[in-house]
């Protein structure tokens, strides 16, 4: 347990022990609760600039460039656009709930951060229901967006937010399935006793925990309406979707929440099955040690390039070696791999279609999170190579069975005549 | 086996936005080379205000005219075959007239009392420089005319217009020495029979148009000098023949 | 033809109309559908178009015969070159004009380049009509502004070209100009398989694209449609082959035609055709004489003096394979300077009158997919 490691828990602790003991209690939430609060937009603003950023590199462009060094305040320069931008309320509509969908929708999202561990003893409040209350506050979202489709009195926002109400309503079922896995295997909902099983091996290194954590994200990502499954707000067909009749401050309140909400499913996927603020599971210097030697016998790269790496990587090796990598940096560090993720499958995906999207749910997604939990069970109660290899076999013929059974006729490859 | 995996098609099309990804960083060329990727495309956009696009010479904007000289000495006739021929009708002439209405001449020629265009209808087509017989009227290459005002701005007059042949020359050498070189045979055509005014003829020589050479000769009209956009990127061979 | 709907309540549902534009990020323009759903699902989809009426057929007959090519550029913006070689083409039919062997092959080169534009664009357009963030719309256009810097250095502007006119084109390729024509279409192939391997065989696309929208080959014929839509119905109608104009006889090229005719084939087809086209540039190219000037005598006097040229009476029509599909312009002539009558045939209005038969029974989202496959622009449908 080393210094860095546990910086932010000792600096809230040093500070609130200067305070009177009935103070204490009070002032150390207070303190979680105004550092999660003041992280939370600050990371939304910075995650649609680093979508930006990742997105116009895919497409051969720059990306936000013009404030600030790499368009760093670009977030907030459009923060401050919103801010003055005039609020329009349609007509006919209603007045309360439009103004309440996006501060309900928002609202939520931030009380998710309370219950995730983002280090060794970095965690708001250790429930001992953690994943419960992450699901049922993660699925308040849908009322939010259907309060905000109805009140704007749109066709679009009605369209859009019908959509909503129907894909998460049915990502929520494989994506709790998903779930269901990891609480079997640990035995505990607590979020932190979850991050604390996978010491030794993520989930995501185990043969149901691969299947379940695709899942898990799958789901994830339909719930925060994105790319591939951004129906809800489907740009080309619906023109924004539930918040077509929003602007200003509280269309950016709509984007905060889901730009949130995308962050928070990849910090839970990150914590249910990618080992949380866990270092990875085999020793960095190793790792430090065969990236070395690929890049040294690398034939393309220049001597000096060559040299510099191998350099730097064994330093790094060494590095850890002596003062291991603080577990803060490794969630996040994880948790910005998946963001990417997010953002990769934004730039290279269109959508699907609505019908498609439930299909998907509930003929493909269901069903295979089921035999989740089935090869969870095999995995965990069996010795070690029976069980692992049979759950792999079970997973690996449900998933063809399942793909034969879904693909659709029409999906042939197609021959072309080329005529005179 | 794999190729028919549902879903192998779709982590290829993301290899392909990561690979595009990693080629407009410098780290991820050196990636894609260690992996032996061909990289083809980096950035490819052009930060706007700060670096321009290079145009090639013949890009066209809006028109203006041409004078040899001194700004009073237009190659334009206000003959008004642009204005007729104009497709959008953006054009507006009055001729130089004096008190009893007869046409004033300067340098031995009529001249334009008002040449007005409207840039906001004109529409580039360069129909006003393939009609004027004099090659008063040519094609700038300047695009920044952004205005908040249409008939403040937009509506350009004979002031606004006017640019030297050695802007011309400068924007589009190889036109421009065409140009001059049409104009010298025709000179030289005129001056042949009626030795008279010289003095128009003078000024009309400009200093990169060898008026003294040949009409064979090879266009040497270039310049030195800076060239705010496109520069030449070769020197145009034949003339094409009309 | 169009599957039967049953539009019968079994429970007591309510249609919902909605319109998509004339704003609406994606009808292309300014184009207007008054979709009547039952759900998600279309019943009943009304276009209502002219939004982007401008009367060029009319200014047209005030303008000289040369006067209208700057127009045209403006009809479908993506392919100004063709526009322009159609006009030209219906014009040497009216007054007999002889088109020089370079000047020939000059507007091959440039009528299969706007191909490449045109299809690549669409293309990109399509995904984004899907939900793609852009990504492969992007790509399109990085590859089509190097076509556009070809256009820009022959004929001073990118898009608006105005380059062609009647006995050849307006002024002759710069000089370097073929060596670079060469750089593109040599690269292009490159292009052309990343954007498959981003497009073609993918899962998602596949699912978006196969038996959605199908146009069945009768109907396609009866309603005139015309270019990659007919072909990916499997009509065999291409107008290079069927009227030979131009030097398209001795290039050696084949036509792709679909199967189904389904939004995947149109997809396909066009991504076919810019193969093809790659190969008749490649022939153009090398066949390109390097002798004679590109306008013939005729031709350049008329673009000194465009009213000395008063075409004989009577009327012409002259048409091309547009990217987009038979392009014909019908002129009629009194003798005058101007035009008596000028008609455009314009591939895209007609396209889309079929847009409904293919959207009945269809999901809201597949429409825009539809129309985006298509491929309309709203210049040309309302001239």
């Amino acid at each position: 347990m080393s210094s860095l490691d546990q910086l932010f828990v000792e600096v809230t602790r040093s500070l609130v022990s200067r305070l009177p003991p009935w103070l204490a209690p009070w002032a150390s939430m207070l303190a979680t609760i105004g550092a999660i609060a003041a992280a939370a937009p600050v990371i939304m603003m910075y995650l649609t600039w680093l979508e930006r950023k990742l997105i116009a590199r895919m497409q051969n462009r720059l990306g936000p460039n013009r404030v600030g060094l790499y368009g760093l305040l670009q977030p907030i320069a459009d923060g401050v656009k919103m801010f003055i931008k005039e609020d329009i309320v349609p007509r006919g509509a209603d007045r309360l709930l439009h103004l309440l969908a996006p501060i309900v929708a928002v609202a939520p999202v931030i009380l998710l951060f309370a219950v995730l561990p983002f280090g060794r003893n970095m965690v708001g409040a250790d429930l001992h229901v953690g994943l419960l209350y992450f699901l049922a506050l993660g699925s308040i979202t849908s009322y939010a967006i259907f309060m905000g489709g109805w009140a704007s009195r749109s066709k679009f926002s009605m369209l859009g937010a019908m959509r909503t109400v129907a894909q998460i309503i049915s990502y929520e079922v494989p994506g709790v399935l998903s779930v269901v896995a990891v609480i079997m295997v640990t035995g505990t909902l607590s979020l932190v006793g979850i991050v604390e099983a996978q010491a030794d091996h993520w989930f995501l290194f185990t043969p149901w925990g691969f299947v379940a954590g695709a899942i898990f994200f799958m789901s994830g990502i339909a719930e925060v309406n994105r790319t591939p499954f951004d129906m809800p707000e489907a740009e080309s067909e619906l023109v924004g979707g539930f918040h077509t009749e929003y602007s200003g401050m509280k269309f950016a309140l709509w984007y905060m929440a889901e730009f949130l909400e995308a962050f928070a499913i990849c910090a839970f996927t990150t914590t249910l099955f990618l080992g949380g603020w866990q270092g990875p599971p085999i020793p960095f210097w190793i790792l430090a040690a065969l990236l070395a030697l690929l890049v040294g016998t690398a034939k393309s790269l220049a001597l000096p390039a060559r040299g510099l790496g191998v350099l730097a990587l064994v330093a790094l090796g060494g590095l850890y070696a002596r003062q291991p990598i603080p577990s803060w940096i490794w969630f996040f560090a994880k948790t910005y791999v998946l963001v990417f993720v997010l953002v990769w499958l934004r730039g290279t995906f269109p959508r699907l279609r609505i019908d498609q999207l439930m299909g998907f749910a509930w003929k493909f997604l269901l069903p295979m999170a089921l035999v989740t939990i089935l090869a969870a069970g095999l995995w965990s109660l069996m010795p070690f190579p029976y069980g692992t290899v049979l759950a792999v076999l079970i997973l690996a013929a449900s998933y063809a069975v399942l793909v034969r059974w879904n693909r659709p006729a029409s999906l042939s490859p197609r021959t072309y005549v080329l005529a005179d | 086996m794999a190729r028919r995996l549902v879903g192998f098609h779709v982590l290829r099309g993301m290899g392909v936005t990561l690979k595009t990804f990693c080629e407009t960083y410098p780290w991820g060329r050196a990636v894609l080379r260690v992996l032996r990727i061909p990289s083809t495309n980096g950035l490819v956009t052009i930060e706007y205000p700060e670096v321009k696009q290079q145009h090639s010479e013949r890009f066209r904007y809006f028109p203006f005219l041409v004078y040899d000289g001194t700004p009073d000495d237009l190659r334009c006739v206000a003959c008004k075959i642009c204005e007729q021929e104009c497709p959008p009708q953006c054009i507006h002439i009055v001729m130089e007239k004096d008190a009893q209405g007869r046409p004033v001449k300067v340098h031995g020629r009529t001249l334009p009392a008002q040449f007005d265009i409207d840039m906001s209808i004109c529409m580039s087509c360069r129909i006003c420089v393939d009609v004027c017989p004099f090659d008063a009227i040519e094609m700038d290459n300047a695009y920044e005319l952004s205005a908040s005002d249409r008939f403040e701005h937009m509506l350009f007059d004979k002031q606004r217009l006017l640019k030297s042949n050695e802007y011309f020359q400068q924007i589009k050498p190889t036109e421009a020495s065409e140009v001059d070189q049409r104009l010298a045979a025709k000179q030289k055509k005129t001056a042949a029979p009626a030795q008279a005014q010289p003095a128009s003829a003078a000024p009309s020589s400009p200093p990169a148009a060898p008026p003294g050479a040949g009409p064979a000769a090879p266009p040497t009209g270039r310049t030195p000098g800076p060239q705010p956009t496109g520069p030449p990127r070769a020197p145009q061979s034949p003339p094409p023949g009309a | 033809m169009s599957p039967e709907i049953d539009t019968r309540p079994q429970v007591e549902t309510q249609t919902l109309e909605v319109n998509l534009g004339p704003q609406h990020p994606s009808t292309h323009g300014v184009f207007r559908m008054v979709a009547t759903l039952d759900g998600e699902t279309v019943i009943r989809l009304k276009p209502v178009m002219g939004y982007m009426h401008r009367n060029h057929e009319k200014i047209a007959e005030g303008l000289t015969y040369i006067g209208c090519f700057p127009y045209t550029d403006r009809l479908d913006y993506f392919c100004a070159m063709t526009n322009n070689l159609a006009l030209a083409v219906a014009i040497e039919r009216l007054a007999g004009i002889q088109v020089s062997e370079r000047g020939e092959y000059i507007r091959v080169i440039m009528a299969e380049l706007t191909r490449l534009v045109n299809h690549t664009a669409v293309t990109g357009f399509l995904l984004n009509d899907m939900g793609a963030f852009g990504t492969p719309l992007l790509y399109a256009f990085r590859e089509r502004e190097k076509i556009l810097d070809l256009f820009e250095a022959a004929s001073g502007s990118r898009m608006m070209c105005n380059y062609v006119r009647p006995g050849g084109v307006r002024e002759d390729l710069p000089a370097g100009w073929v060596e670079r024509a060469w750089e593109i279409v040599r690269a292009y192939p490159k292009f052309l398989d990343e954007f498959e391997t981003l497009l073609t065989k993918n899962d998602i696309i596949l699912q978006r694209t196969q038996q959605v929208g199908k146009l069945p080959q009768p109907l396609a014929v009866s309603a005139g449609i015309t270019g990659p839509m007919l072909r990916a119905s499997g009509v065999n109608y291409d107008i290079r082959k069927v009227d030979g104009y131009s030097v398209y006889p001795r290039v050696q090229f084949k036509v792709p035609l679909g199967t189904v005719g389904d939004v995947y084939d149109r997809y396909l087809i066009r991504i076919l055709e810019m193969r093809e086209s790659l190969k008749i540039l490649e022939q153009a190219l090398q066949a390109l004489p390097t002798t004679s000037p590109s306008i013939s005598p005729k031709g350049a006097a008329m673009g000194k003096a465009p009213r000395t040229f008063r075409p004989p009476k009577g009327h012409a029509y002259g048409r091309i394979e547009a990217p987009k599909g038979e392009l014909g312009f019908f002129l009629v002539s009194d003798g005058s300077p101007q035009p008596y009558r000028y008609r455009i045939r314009p591939p895209s209005f007609i396209n889309l009158t079929v847009l409904e038969d293919m959207c009945l029974g269809q999901k809201v989202a597949d429409v825009i997919v539809i129309l985006g496959s298509i491929d309309i622009v709203l210049c040309e449908v309302d001239r």
